[in-house]
């Protein structure tokens, strides 16, 4: 065993890379059931983000446009989403799965041409004075433009939420999507800005795959992390930060289980495997004891003329 | 994720279902266990379809599912193909080895092929390739071009195919540079590049200077050549877009002779359960061009090592070798049997950790 080996500076900049794909995805999601609309395509649309965002950056070099087309891929399956549900009134439990998949071969469709090929490096952030200090610097200060963008996100999804009209609406559409109607919201074109918000959310994180934490691209690369946001929003009892507390715990743990192999610590791997699932769902559950607040509506289905 | 591909692979042998049947053609089925496009494992399988598809044209029919989970998935999976009038299944996973037999009992007409698998039955055929032997040319460029003495190996699951690569690759590592140490990182996963790329970055952050992986995406090779000065070795497929650095060299799956020669068995009806573990020297490793990043006497060296494993003058498990524990294994001249091989569950003496029971 060599705990030394272990760069605690690297660790904790490592960690922050791992959570952001996860974060931005969870962030999105928390929106969309907050008014009262459950994606399961969170997966579908983080890998069309992700290859949509790195054809676009290897195409034109810039990885800022390789961002923007992810969150513009990921909101635009998320409109197949919006006909489905919002529009066709179908179930939203197999709809989202329906955008999964449907992402999954769609992703692969698009991502032909693109396997073995190497993005633009994304820029990193060199913020004058903080990013000198020394161990926090580079611990902190030293990421490129979208780690910060996620954080801000859960600020502002958060105040959003707490502070404003409009946060208070979404929440009355997720509620009680009947006694929002009643009183004059539009509760299907608020829930449409829910769910393209969500997609985006979901497409930004998905690139953040494709161009910053591997970055290549393969078929199937997001292997998942699209459900473990889903149910980090669940175990987070819909509240933001408890979100990102959820990701970085989950990022955090992944890479520190490696990193505790590689020096060797005498604990058994499948217990350091199994590690980031279990204690990121052990600390959100204890955390949540104050009782779930799943919105009311849910996964309903609202329909306005009954 | 489990859910995901349950759903993918389910919804796929739906599409089989409904394809079109036509009784002469002889058909074969593929059970995949990552995408088509991973660049690695089960691109070098689906390579080895294509030439069968290539090589008997209109009388054969194949079909693939991919992203077929290890476990009761397959069964499914590889029933559904029975079903629909598949002569011949490759099942091409370790992992599903106990479904392929489960199912072979149901359909004794059809012929199964599992590969790297070690149960066979009457329609049960197993075959695998002896990547140690490249990975004995990995170890030796490893162990000669390391300047950190420090070399980061990416394991998947701890079966035997697995360790025999982290010991063959030690111990020719060792005899070049005597002060070279492994870290190995157990991923526990065949594919998720996301994961890959993080176990390569910490070995790396812990002083890596060389990479050696056992799963199947390319992840690796993009955090190597990201992080600069680390080498890596293209797995299962030749990985030549990160050539000429970080990846200096590969090892090769050639899969296509062996599916030809067993799809033509079945078309004889001289189909019958066989045992097969080639190697350097029939052709089913290969090892992938060495390039300029290695220093020229170590690409001689390495290219030496590889022909005296195909003529048989060197087996790359040769005594004197003692296992971790330090008791004797093999004595001076002796070398390991095919059957401690194929079920090898020890590190051999110098490589620290355990391996996950």
């Amino acid at each position: 065993m060599d705990l030394s080996a272990i760069n605690p500076v690297l660790l904790i900049a490592s960690l922050m890379v791992a959570a952001t794909p996860i974060l931005l995805a969870g962030i999105g999601e928390l929106v969309a059931e907050k008014s009262g609309v459950l994606n399961l395509g969170v997966e579908g649309m983080m890998i069309v983000g992700a290859i949509s965002g790195f054809a676009v950056a290897v195409e034109t070099g810039s990885p800022f446009l390789g961002f923007v087309a992810a969150a513009i891929g990921g909101a635009a399956l998320s409109l197949l989403f919006v006909l489905l549900t919002q529009v066709a009134l179908a179930n939203q439990v197999a709809s989202g799965l329906a955008l999964t998949l449907f992402g999954l071969g769609l992703s692969a469709l698009m991502g032909q041409n693109y396997v073995g090929i190497k993005p633009p490096p994304t820029g990193r952030l060199d913020i004058p004075l903080l990013g000198d200090i020394p161990v926090i610097g580079p611990m902190l200060f030293n990421h490129d433009i979208v780690l910060y963008l996620g954080i801000a996100l859960v600020a502002v999804v958060w105040a959003t939420l707490k502070f404003t009209r409009a946060g208070l609406i979404l929440r009355a559409v997720g509620e009680s999507h009947d006694a929002a109607h009643a009183l004059g919201y539009k509760v299907v074109r608020i829930r449409i800005l829910a769910i393209l918000f969500g997609g985006a959310c979901a497409g930004l994180g998905g690139a953040y795959i494709s161009l910053v934490r591997v970055p290549q691209w393969t078929e199937g690369m997001t292997a998942g992390v699209g459900w473990i946001a889903l149910a980090l929003v669940v175990f987070a009892s819909w509240k933001p930060w408890r979100v990102l507390l959820g990701a970085y715990l989950f990022g955090g743990i992944t890479v520190l289980q490696l990193n505790l192999q590689a020096a060797g610590v005498a604990i058994p791997v499948e217990y350091l495997a199994m590690s980031p699932y279990l204690i990121t769902i052990l600390v959100l559950v204890i955390l949540s004891k104050d009782k779930s607040n799943a919105p009311a509506s849910l996964g309903r289905t609202f329909h306005a003329s009954h | 994720m489990k859910l995901t591909t349950l759903l993918a692979s389910a919804a796929m042998v739906l599409g089989l279902a409904s394809g079109a049947m036509a009784q002469d053609k002889t058909k074969i089925g593929f059970v995949y266990v990552g995408p088509v496009g991973d660049g690695g494992w089960t691109y070098e399988h689906d390579k080895g379809r294509q030439a069968v598809v290539a090589e008997f044209g209109d009388k054969v029919e194949t079909t693939y599912v991919e992203s077929v989970p290890e476990g009761p998935d397959a069964e499914r999976v590889m029933t559904q193909m029975a079903l629909n009038g598949a002569d011949l299944i490759f099942a091409t996973s370790f992992g599903y080895m106990d479904q392929t037999i489960n199912v072979a009992k149901k359909f004794p007409n059809v012929k199964f092929e599992h590969a790297t698998g070690y149960k066979t039955a009457p329609n049960v055929s197993v075959y695998s390739a002896r990547f140690y032997e490249g990975r004995a040319v990995q170890g030796h460029i490893a162990g000669s071009m390391t300047k950190s003495n420090v070399v980061g190996y990416i394991g998947s699951y701890p079966i035997p195919e697995v360790i025999r690569g982290i010991n063959s690759a030690y111990i020719h590592a060792k005899k070049v540079n005597p002060d070279v140490q492994f870290k190995i990182v157990w991923a526990y996963t065949w594919f998720d590049p996301a994961k890959e790329a993080d176990a390569a970055k910490v070995l790396i952050e812990q002083g890596a200077d060389v990479i050696l992986q056992h799963t199947d995406s390319t992840a690796p090779q993009a955090a190597a050549k990201a992080a600069g000065n680390v080498i890596t070795f293209g797995q299962a497929s030749d990985m030549s877009e990160y050539a000429p650095s970080p990846r200096v060299s590969s090892i090769i799956d050639n899969w296509a002779p062996y599916y030809i020669a067993r799809t033509k068995a079945v078309m004889d009806g001289t189909w019958e359960t066989v045992n097969t573990w080639d190697g350097i020297a029939e052709g089913m490793v290969g090892i992938g061009e060495i390039t300029d990043a290695v220093p020229a006497e170590v690409k001689a060296e390495a290219l030496a090592l590889k022909e005296a494993i195909a003529s048989g003058e060197h087996h790359p498990f040769t005594g004197p070798l003692n296992k971790q524990d330090g008791s004797a294994w093999l004595a001076e001249g002796e070398t390991a049997d095919d059957g401690t091989l194929a079920g090898m569950n020890f590190y051999v003496e110098g490589i620290e950790g355990d391996i996950p029971q």
